[in-house]
């Protein structure tokens, strides 16, 4: 019974999440374009679908994942348990006993962005307008692999201490640096991949990650603290997609990726 | 047969998006914290139901919100009407975000740290009154975001440029906004972007860029999340800066 009305609250969570999205599709396209929607059956279902995968999709986080992953955080970065791991007991902790906390970054940054709904659909799209030349698994495996990095940076950051904004600025100017020295093509699509990383999995976890680190450490305050993961989430990502796509034109011998037409489908 | 085949790809396929986060809950908690699972049937419900929705989710994509996004696109620019255009693109970024979760959750937060930093009379009205504020902040800032983008696919300006000049914003921000803002502003850029906006944000911008002659799907139609996750840390600075 308590599973049913979860289901349901997050079914109409869900719907208010999405009721202005279709107040303006539809809004716009009978208003204002005055025509009716190409394949208006379709893309009702489809929309639907979208609601209830959506939401089926949370209701099994909530579940399964999300209690688990948050209990996780919370114990591993326990002092007791990271004690528990060392030779020399009642010594002040350093940055260097946190090896499962950093371990456990990286690969729960990889696993959840691989399961990221919004970085699915923006491979399938770049997939798709380019031919297929850029391939759906190695733009997601690179944002996902900066994701990873950029987590245990950010964890590394909360453990030391050390302020925000120098990472995040010196990330920056790497980002620019590269900008210049990457194929044109895949600069717009680097910089949407920081964007969306950081969404319905991700967020929940990692968040939950800092606020445990945050709040056992001494010194740190979580309110202030806890945050600035995501940042990192958002930023590396950039990096990583970019030097993939640098390695890939190395690898092809200097070839150009071929940019294909993309046939809009509105016209049919 | 062919039904059948149909309904087990796709959840083969999200069943391999999803064995990573299986495989390192499994190993975290059975070989790090050497602890067994309590509830292994409402464990194994959840992953069934992230599955059946992981699956759901794509196939309602690739039926619904793309070619929706797409033809959307491809009336504006064959109606040409730009004014329109951009009133669409403000209220899609505005109306996408105000309404988002994640959002309210960040907000109320935020309140919360303004609070305790005595930026804010510590009482529930000036806190709600604050995350109102943020929220309208934020929202606007995406509204922003997507009419620069627009914009920008339609006359064709390199990407970098504009995140460029983005990010001297963000710096220049952070050295006047006050400390207790700072990480709840870079955070901001990342959670407004939600699993309904990004397909539908980049269909819109694929969609012109395919529609206006000239302009390359792949160069100019990616760019708009971008934006959007960037000037919410500018302006959630300002807001910090003001209030």
């Amino acid at each position: 019974m308590q599973f049913i009305v979860e289901i349901l609250s997050i079914i109409l969570s869900t719907v208010i999440d999405i009721v202005p999205i279709v107040v303006i599709i539809f809004g716009f396209q009978y208003f204002v374009i005055k025509r009716p929607m190409p394949n208006l059956k379709e893309v009702a279902i489809g929309i639907l679908y979208v609601l209830l995968g959506l939401s089926f999709f949370l209701v099994g986080l909530e579940e399964a994942l999300f209690p688990i992953g948050k209990s996780m955080a919370q114990q591993l970065t326990d002092p007791e348990f990271i004690r528990a791991g060392l030779s020399t007991a009642g010594k002040v902790l350093q940055w260097d006993d946190y090896g499962w906390v950093y371990l456990f970054a990286a690969a729960i940054g990889f696993a959840t962005t691989i399961a990221e709904p919004s970085l699915i659909a923006v491979a399938i799209m770049a997939n798709d307008v380019s031919g297929g030349s850029i391939g759906k698994r190695g733009l997601r495996i690179s944002v996902a692999i900066g994701v990873a990095i950029g987590i245990t940076l950010g964890v590394y950051r909360i453990i030391s201490g050390t302020p925000l904004h120098y990472y995040i600025i010196v990330g920056y100017i790497i980002v620019v640096i590269q900008t210049f020295f990457v194929p044109k093509i895949i600069v717009g699509l680097a910089f949407d991949s920081g964007g969306v990383t950081t969404s319905t999995v991700t967020v929940p976890m990692v968040t939950a990650l800092g606020l445990g680190l945050a709040s056992t450490i001494p010194g740190r305050n979580p309110l202030l603290d806890g945050f600035g993961l995501i940042a990192f989430a958002s930023l590396f990502p950039i990096i990583s997609v970019m030097l993939y796509a640098q390695a890939s034109e190395w690898i092809a011998g200097g070839k150009k990726i071929p940019v294909m037409q993309h046939e809009n489908k509105g016209e049919k | 047969m062919k039904f059948i085949h149909n309904m087990i790809k796709p959840l083969t396929q999200s069943g391999r998006d999803l064995l990573p986060i299986i495989l390192v809950v499994i190993f975290f908690q059975l070989f790090i914290l050497k602890q067994p699972f309590h509830d292994v049937g409402k464990v194994l419900t959840g992953v069934f139901f992230v599955l059946m929705g992981m699956s759901l989710f794509i196939r309602g994509l690739e039926m619904g919100l793309f070619p929706a996004g797409g033809s959307l696109a491809y009336a504006f620019a064959r109606k040409g009407s730009l004014f329109w255009l951009l009133v669409f693109a403000f209220s899609l970024g505005f109306g996408t975000t105000i309404a988002e979760p994640a959002l309210i959750s960040v907000a109320n937060e935020a309140a919360t740290v303004a609070a305790e930093g005595g930026m804010i009379p510590p009482d529930e009205a000036s806190k709600e009154s604050y995350a109102t504020g943020l929220r309208l902040t934020v929202a606007i800032s995406v509204g922003f975001a997507i009419l620069v983008g627009v914009i920008r696919i339609i006359k064709g300006w390199p990407i970098h440029f504009l995140i460029i000049a983005g990010y001297i914003g963000v710096v220049v921000m952070t050295a006047f906004a006050p400390k207790e803002i700072i990480g709840i502003a870079y955070d901001s850029g990342g959670v407004t972007t939600s699993t309904i906006t990004v397909p539908l944000v980049t269909a819109l911008g694929v969609g012109l860029a395919s529609s206006i002659s000239g302009r390359n799907p792949l160069i100019d139609g990616f760019g708009l999340i971008a934006f959007a996750s960037l000037t919410p840390m500018i302006f959630v600075m300002a807001y910090g800066m003001i209030i």
